[in-house]
């Protein structure tokens, strides 16, 4: 699924914004979120003191993207990054509310290193219900025992309906309910990097 | 999708979806834990009228690793024996409760009555009826074909790819086989190129509106039409020889004319591979060599059935169907 | 005393108007439109507003199961006559292939006299032409000619007369008493375990082919037989194109060979198994387009000389069910007037005065029963008739049908036509398109019955 509506209960953190019939906002523009995506790497590095047992993995389609480029960063303020511990992990199969959608596809799970005792940093692009992240968690269990799991979004929407929170945060952005925010990447919708939301009342 | 009849029904985007859902699935069998939590609380019946062990195990494993339970519900020993009729079966599974019913009939069309009589909501799924489909065998034949002649040919993942320009020659008893006719239809909407090899008395009248070549001759289509991949048929012996009704003067005179051998796994080219459904007769329709020999598929083929079976329950079951009815 | 019927301004095979008045069992006078006498008071007379309404001959039918005795749960004497009488018809033939097999004259008398006390059409049993329908030894042919039921058909329908030197016999022994044997066409090595028409429907959908060879081949031989021995043949439900060669070919060549096509295959293909419902299954099984183009054009020319039913009524639990494991058969009597009336009337190519023959007249003549039906509609003749409104269309629903049955293929397909009154003897068993339940009428009419 590239885009979906995410409203409380889908899980579906990334969205689209084409339906709206209000305007979308854009709420972080490209310079904006380079800057966050630049401060979560060296929180990672602070927190982990060093990047030497990181392994990222971002959750489809747009987390994955996001992971890529924090990889890249990585590599570029701490030499001890294993550039090749960057992967991808779909969760479909282990989530909650399968019977409530139409069927989704399952993507690709990749994870080119072992996690066993590593720091595994989940990437997604935004964090809402947190069922998202309940189902990378048990799909983690799955793929091995890591020593610590962290997670990072570029966007916090609030809204949790579980006890989860993000370890690295690019923007805490107060939502109603009813918008959608929606994440646009270069890589992935061939357009310039936004944060948009849409379906806000006063707009 | 709420169904799986027939390869008939696929569309290209459907095959595909099929054949990319099945590769995720067989990527989560080769970890460790192999068991998803994906279908917890939806109930699998493999509803077998025939005799097929093999063909129930794959279904079994697939929908245990995708956390379903499971019922076997065989004809053998039950009321089904006693003369129960098909619809009372269906009512029994409607009452139990069923998500799905993977069916394996001797009667061509029983699961599409099953499907559509209004019996049971289940949703269903063909494992083989009569002489008419058996659209999971096809899928993971495709499945194999395309991880073998695509996947290596480019050297990338083959997900999202057809098998467009790929020649698959099918050889045997096309007549009373659902694999030939599950294959044709599958192969072709997936842009593959299909020859049938067979002798006259094994193919249908009317073969000549299928989508694919037909051939008498076995070595010619190997040697002048050079396939990607050789699909041998199962045949059953009774039909090869003695009697005024058989198929063949006899199994030798079949097993020289369109049995695969060594000889003629020469005639090949390099990236060749070769193919059963199973169960072989050894030294009838394929000899030893050529069943064991380093370019046969053969027992990849059932690995690949359970993912590809995991690939069908899934599209099946794990959506919601009232807002996704019949739209894969 | 039985009631007299003035039809109104009723048109006798679709053309001028009339006024036919019915009294004693006979059609009385055929006088132009309005000039009936009206009944005087105290009269037992009932006027009908006939205006647009088409009248035909009573019509025969050469090929019905009633299935009674032996699947009573099927159909009855009583309820297939009554289907009968609701499609228009005022005799039935009533095929052998009961349990008891209508192999004696016993079984025969038995099924006439059913026929007889139900009282809505006439029943005109046949007679197998062997012991149980095996197929291996001659059943008293002649015994059943002699019997009270006056046997002239004689049919194994449902199994081939297959053994040449058997049929040959058959052929030849019921010349003695002007019988004719009536044959289903059916190869049985050609049509081992055959679920439907061989061709391009059968190859992708897996089940096993009735090839056309399998039918053309046994009417080939017959009607060579038929010439050789001198005997009359009739050919049961032919359905393919080549049969039609075949019956022309022996026409014209002086064979005394009589051919009937079902309704439904004059309007069905084998396109309709594709969806495995065995409401479509029947034997011999529907046919391609082209044989349905061919079966029409040669009931038009008179290669076909009648259309004949094959009403085969099932219980639900025999359709209910896998194709491969489903009866054959489908039920026919009440939509068969409708049939013809679309794809050979409506389509140009018949008069209804054809009807009437393939229908009516013709069916009698190779039954033997045309001294009391298929006459014509002219003062003096039995009053068996029926009135037919060609301009009603009609929703057909199984359920509704009159057959205990409801295994129609027609179901909820539009029909033109619509039968609103059938006469047998004088006496409506339908009228206003319900049957008239003949309790209502006494049973002395029926006995008052001329021969």
């Amino acid at each position: 699924m590239n885009a979906g509506t995410a409203v409380p209960g889908s899980g579906t953190s990334s969205t689209s914004t084409t339906t709206s019939s209000a305007p979308a906002v854009t709420v972080l523009g490209e310079a904006e979120i380079a800057r966050a995506l630049t401060r979560i790497a060296h929180e990672i590095t602070e927190r982990n003191k060093g990047a030497r047992d990181v392994v990222l993995l971002g959750i489809p389609t747009r987390g994955v993207t996001l992971a890529a480029r924090l990889a890249t960063l990585l590599a570029e303020i701490e030499p001890s990054f294993d550039p090749d511990a960057v992967g991808e992990l779909d969760v479909t199969m282990y989530r909650d509310d399968l019977q409530r959608q139409p069927t989704r596809s399952v993507g690709v799970t990749r994870v080119p290193v072992s996690i066993d005792d590593r720091t595994v940093v989940l990437v997604d692009d935004v964090l809402f219900s947190g069922r998202t992240i309940r189902a990378a968690l048990d799909a983690l269990n799955d793929l091995g025992r890591p020593r610590v799991v962290q997670l990072a979004a570029l966007v916090d929407r609030g809204h949790r309906e579980l006890p989860i929170r993000a370890d690295f945060v690019g923007k805490n952005l107060p939502t109603s309910r009813s918008e959608r925010v929606g994440v646009r990447l270069r890589e992935t919708d061939g357009v310039a990097d936004a944060v948009l939301i849409a379906g806000r009342a006063s707009a | 999708m709420k169904h799986l009849l027939s390869t008939a029904d696929l569309s290209k985007d459907d095959a595909i979806l099929l054949l990319d859902t099945a590769a995720q699935m067989a990527a989560t069998q080769s970890r460790e834990i192999k068991k998803l939590p994906t279908l917890r609380g939806r109930t699998v019946v493999n509803l077998f009228f025939e005799d097929s062990t093999r063909t129930r195990i794959s279904f079994e494993t697939a929908a245990k690793r995708l956390s379903a339970d499971v019922i076997n519900f065989s004809a053998k020993g039950s009321s089904v024996s006693k003369g129960e009729s098909l619809k009372d079966t269906a009512l029994t599974l409607h009452a139990m409760g069923a998500d799905a019913v993977v069916v394996r009939h001797h009667a061509s069309g029983a699961p599409h009555m099953l499907a559509h009589a209004g019996w049971l909501d289940a949703g269903v799924l063909n494992a083989g009826d009569g002489t008419h489909q058996h659209p999971t065998q096809a899928l993971l034949d495709a499945f194999t074909i395309r991880r073998h002649l695509v996947g290596q040919r480019s050297g990338t993942d083959p997900v999202g790819a057809d098998l467009a320009g790929l020649r698959v020659a099918i050889v045997g008893d096309v007549l009373h086989s659902r694999v030939a006719r599950s294959n044709v239809h599958l192969l072709h909407t997936l842009g593959a190129e299909v020859t049938l090899v067979s002798p006259p008395t094994l193919l249908p009248v009317g073969v000549e509106a299928w989508p694919c070549r037909v051939s008498y001759h076995l070595d010619e289509t190997l040697l002048q039409w050079q396939p990607d991949a050789v699909m041998m048929l199962r045949v059953q012996r009774e039909r090869m020889g003695g009697g005024s009704g058989a198929f063949f003067p006899s199994p030798q005179e079949y097993s020289r004319t369109f049995g695969l051998n060594a000889r003629r796994l020469a005639f090949l080219p390099d990236h060749a591979i070769v193919m059963h459904p199973g169960p072989m007769n050894r030294g009838l329709e394929i000899s030893a060599d050529a069943a064991d020999h380093v370019r046969s598929v053969i027992v990849e083929q059932v690995a690949n059935g359970v993912a590809v079976r995991m690939a069908a329950l899934y599209l099946l079951l794990a959506g919601n169907e009232s807002s996704e009815r019949n739209a894969l | 005393m039985s009631t007299t019927y003035i039809l109104r301004g009723v048109r006798p095979y679709g053309g001028d108007p009339v006024d036919l008045v019915l009294a004693g069992g006979v059609i009385e006078s055929v006088t132009g439109a309005g000039e009936a006498r009206p009944a005087a008071a105290g009269q037992d007379v009932v006027e009908i507003d006939a205006a647009g309404l088409v009248a035909l001959p009573g019509l025969v039918d050469l090929h019905t199961h009633l299935r009674e005795p032996g699947r009573e749960d099927a159909e009855t004497v009583w309820s297939g006559t009554r289907a009968a009488a609701a499609g228009g018809f005022t005799a039935v033939h009533a095929m052998a292939n009961t349990t008891p097999t209508q192999d004696t004259a016993g079984v025969v008398e038995q099924v006439w006299r059913l026929g007889r006390d139900a009282g809505w059409a006439d029943v005109q049993p046949v007679g197998a032409v062997t012991v149980g329908l095996a197929g291996e030894r001659l059943a008293e042919l002649g015994a059943m000619a002699d019997s009270r039921a006056r046997v002239r058909v004689f049919s194994d329908d449902g199994k081939c007369v297959h053994d040449p030197v058997l049929m040959r016999r058959a052929l030849e022994y019921v010349k003695a008493f002007d019988g004719v044997v009536a044959q289903h066409a059916q190869e049985p090595r050609l049509t081992e375990g055959a679920q439907m028409n061989e061709g391009v429907v059968s190859a992708e959908i897996g089940l096993t082919g009735w090839p056309a060879a399998a039918e053309e081949a046994i009417i080939a031989r017959d009607v060579l037989l038929a010439e050789h021995v001198g005997s009359r043949l009739h050919v049961c439900h032919l359905s393919t194109a080549r049969s039609v060669e075949i019956i022309r070919w022996a026409k014209s060549r002086g064979v005394d060979v009589t051919a009937e096509v079902t309704p439904h295959h004059l309007i069905l293909t084998d396109e309709l198994a594709r969806g495995y419902n065995p409401v479509f299954k029947v034997n011999p099984p529907l046919r391609t387009a082209e044989d349905v183009e061919a079966v029409r054009q040669g009931l038009a020319d008179g290669t076909i000389d009648i259309v004949a039913t094959d009403h085969a009524p099932h219980p639900v639990e025999d359709k209910d069910c896998e194709w491969a494991a489903a009866a054959f058969g489908m039920t026919g009597l009440e939509t068969a007037l409708s049939v013809v009336q679309s794809t050979m009337v409506d389509t140009g190519r018949m008069t209804w005065a054809d009807v009437a023959r393939v229908l009516s007249s013709a069916p009698a003549r190779i039954g033997r029963i045309e001294d009391r039906h298929g006459r014509p509609l002219d003062a003096g003749e039995p009053a068996n008739l029926v009135l037919v409104d060609p301009a009603a269309t009609r929703r057909i629903d199984g359920a509704a049908q009159v057959t205990a049955s409801t295994n129609t293929p027609f179901q909820g397909m539009e029909l033109p036509g619509r039968v609103v009154a059938t006469f047998l003897r004088g006496r409506a068993t339908v009228l206003d398109g319900t049957p008239v339940e003949p309790a209502a009428l006494g049973s002395d009419t029926f006995e008052g019955a001329a021969r």
